[in-house]
């Protein structure tokens, strides 16, 4: 009943979009519309499985800036130089194949009255269903000191591309007993170990290059993920090296100079040669805009990343707020599979099968020191709940910890293959 | 994490409505007045201190008797070392009965008998420890199935529609060229192999963490359905 309606809605919206926005639409096509915003792993993802499986009969048009989609998984194996920039890029060119529309832009605005989705370039796209998976921005005034415009200064490098370059470059530059400084966020925030894998590979980058050189860490949290594998690694490795200055020691108690290059940590200043700020996250711009986040995330429900303010908008990945999985890039894909299947669904009339997600993050400590964390999810009437997990053990042996790195590849490759075909 | 919490309540207060939700999650806001009975005891929340007994502050997925600052008996220390963690299973068991549990612990407490109030209390406990959003090894907040394995499940005949589905969830990792790097091809398996491995790894005879995880949960049909499916898989 429902997918009568949708279908004939479809058709009619469409017809609209082709006198409204010539630009975009070269000609109308009595098909439903599915326009995705972003094309990160959730965003790409969820574009290729509802073109793949619906064979032609959606139109999926994917809204993203970039020619080029650089991971930030692995982007701290490049920072410690076990992998190349090259390595992390993904050229969007593979999508039509795979039967996805892309347009190069900036999404602005979205209308969910019209459903219409402005962008920067002018004009505006119209959809039946609307899946926005923007990744994360940065709470204004998070950290003291810092804001958008110290980005250079003091880069973030937690979006991919340019800012892990720039990163990379300033710790190549660090002088010989250097100080590299990291402010760690607090909860919730995309990839939990991502700092600390960070920490250890800056550390395996400088043991080789800078062995003198010390790295201090302010965290505004008590303890975080894997805490006790990666201490574990850190004195195996590194001795010395690594001061992490949790919520306990006044971590949280934190403010930066960008001119001066300082770091104040709860009253003690230090000059520093590197600092990485890494400041609370909030959604993707486009979902506040969009009117559907609550605070700083898009509330959604569990069995098909629909979001709770409207049915016809659906949000993935870092910026929805899903219950128990954490912000990762395995977790965005996992749930545009699940997203996919209901919004083609909804527009077809295809089988909907059962929500299932899982998450895996592998960590490298060291040269083939692998570490992993991971949980199988289901869909409840509150959330995405979490069945079951595992995580590695400390003390394992150099061969586990190996088959663990290459296992790791293996997934990126995968999960590469998977969102851009 | 308090404000966390806090949504979490005004979730659960929105949906207390719903049926059969209560069965697995537990209400923490009545959770909140079981806790009443503790209170002499124990304290949780922002600012908690150990008193008579421990604070109760991330609990889950803590060792029995691991805070240095706090009074324990000799049984629960032991019981911690002998590998005792607090999961919601463990938690549930004690508060049921404590001495049932651990002889000889202090807890002089006769215990909560009734299941739903033990499953709000650890609804409204839970909200104090660790979320697996934040750090994904913190305890479960559900509990998965479990399926012991019949000699049938191999006459079982996998639905491939629904075997296309599942196969998304792993095609992250096992790359649907067949490539082999890291992690296996698994395409063109024959039906009888991939079953019994994956019910070998459902039944943790396998020893891969990951495959335990995924195939834990998959049903016997489930299963089958993927067999159908990776089986014509070039
Ligand atoms: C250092 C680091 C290490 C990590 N390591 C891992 C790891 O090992 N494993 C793992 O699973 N995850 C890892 N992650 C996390 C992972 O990168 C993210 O969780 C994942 O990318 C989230 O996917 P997403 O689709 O939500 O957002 P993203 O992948 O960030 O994609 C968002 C896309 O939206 C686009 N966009 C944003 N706004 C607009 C707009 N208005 N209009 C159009 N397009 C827009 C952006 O250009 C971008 O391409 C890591 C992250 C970091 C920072």
């Amino acid at each position: 009943m429902n997918f009568n309606r949708r279908l004939f809605l479809g058709t009619g919206v469409a017809a609209a979009t082709t006198l409204a926005a010539p630009n975009v639409f070269a000609a109308g096509h009595g098909k439903p519309r599915v326009v995705v915003v972003g094309g990160g792993a959730g965003g790409a993802t969820a574009a290729r499985y509802i073109a793949k499986d619906s064979k032609g009969a959606i139109d999926v048009t994917l809204i993203e800036p970039s020619r080029m989609y650089y991971t930030c998984f692995f982007s701290n194996l490049y920072l410690g130089g076990i992998k190349t920039i090259d390595d992390l890029g993904h050229s969007y060119g593979t999508m039509a194949a795979g039967g996805v529309n892309v347009v190069h832009d900036w999404a602005v605005g979205v209308d969910r009255d019209a459903k219409t989705v402005s962008l920067a370039g002018g004009g505006s796209v119209t959809y039946d269903k609307l899946i926005l998976s923007p990744g994360i921005d940065f709470v204004d005034g998070a950290v003291e000191g810092w804001d958008l415009s110290s980005q250079n200064a003091m880069p973030h490098a937690y979006k991919g591309g340019s800012q892990t370059e720039l990163l990379k470059s300033q710790i190549a530059a660090m002088p010989q007993g250097g100080t590299f400084a990291m402010v760690a966020p607090p909860n919730p925030y995309r990839c939990p170990p991502g700092p600390y894998e960070r920490v250890s590979m800056v550390a395996h980058y400088l043991k080789a290059n800078n062995p003198t050189a010390k790295i201090i860490v302010a965290d505004p949290k008590p303890k975080f993920s894997k805490q006790g594998l990666f201490q574990e690694g850190w004195a195996n490795h590194y001795d010395g090296m690594i001061d992490w200055i949790g919520d306990d020691f006044g971590g949280g108690n934190v403010s930066v100079d960008p001119d001066a290059m300082t770091v104040t940590i709860d009253g003690d200043v230090t000059k520093v040669d590197v600092c990485n700020v890494i400041p609370a996250m909030k959604a993707g711009r486009i979902a506040e805009l969009a009117g559907v986040t609550d605070g700083n995330w898009a509330p959604v429900n569990a069995a098909d990343m629909s979001t709770k303010a409207d049915a016809d908008v659906y949000v993935l990945g870092d910026a929805s707020q899903q219950g128990d999985m954490p912000k990762s890039g395995f977790s965005a894909n996992s749930q545009a599979k699940v997203c996919a299947n209901a919004v083609r669904g909804a527009l077809t009339g295809s089988k909907v099968f059962p929500a299932k997600f899982s998450n895996t993050c592998w960590s490298l400590i060291d040269t083939n020191d692998g570490v992993k964390v991971g949980a199988t999810y289901e869909a409840t009437d509150e959330k995405i709940s979490k069945v079951d997990g595992f995580i590695s053990q400390t003390g394992e042996t150099a061969e586990m910890r190996k088959a663990t790195y290459e296992e790791s590849e293996g997934w990126y490759a995968g999960i590469t293959a998977d969102m851009f075909g | 994490m308090r404000s966390h919490f806090q949504l979490v309540l005004a979730l659960v207060a929105s949906l207390a409505a719903s049926a059969g939700w209560s069965e697995t999650l537990g209400d923490p806001v009545k959770g909140a007045k079981v806790f009443k009975k503790c209170q002499s005891c124990h304290q949780v929340g922002e600012g908690a201190k150990n008193r008579v007994g421990p604070h109760l502050n991330g609990i889950f997925g803590s060792k029995a008797g691991s805070d240095p600052t706090a009074k324990y008996s000799k049984g629960l220390i032991r019981a911690g070392d002998d590998g005792l963690v607090w999961t919601h299973e463990t938690l549930d068991a004690f508060i049921e009965n404590p001495k049932a549990l651990v002889s000889k612990t202090r807890m002089s407490f006769r215990g909560i008998k009734g299941a739903d109030d033990r499953l709000d209390l650890l609804a409204y406990l839970r909200g104090f420890s660790d979320e697996p959003s934040n750090i994904p090894e913190a305890e479960p907040t559900a509990q998965g199935n479990y399926h012991n394995l019949d000699p049938a499940i191999l006459a079982i005949v996998g639905d491939s529609e629904y075997g296309e589905y599942l196969a998304s969830e792993c095609m992250t990792c096992h790359q649907t060229s067949g490539a082999n790097d890291g992690i296996p091809g698994i395409n063109g398996w024959p039906t009888e192999d991939f079953v019994v491995a994956m019910h070998a790894y459902k039944q943790k005879l396998r020893p891969h963490p990951v495959m335990q995880m995924m195939a834990g949960r998959l049903s016997d049909e489930e299963i089958a359905a993927l067999a159908a499916y990776f089986k014509d898989l070039e």
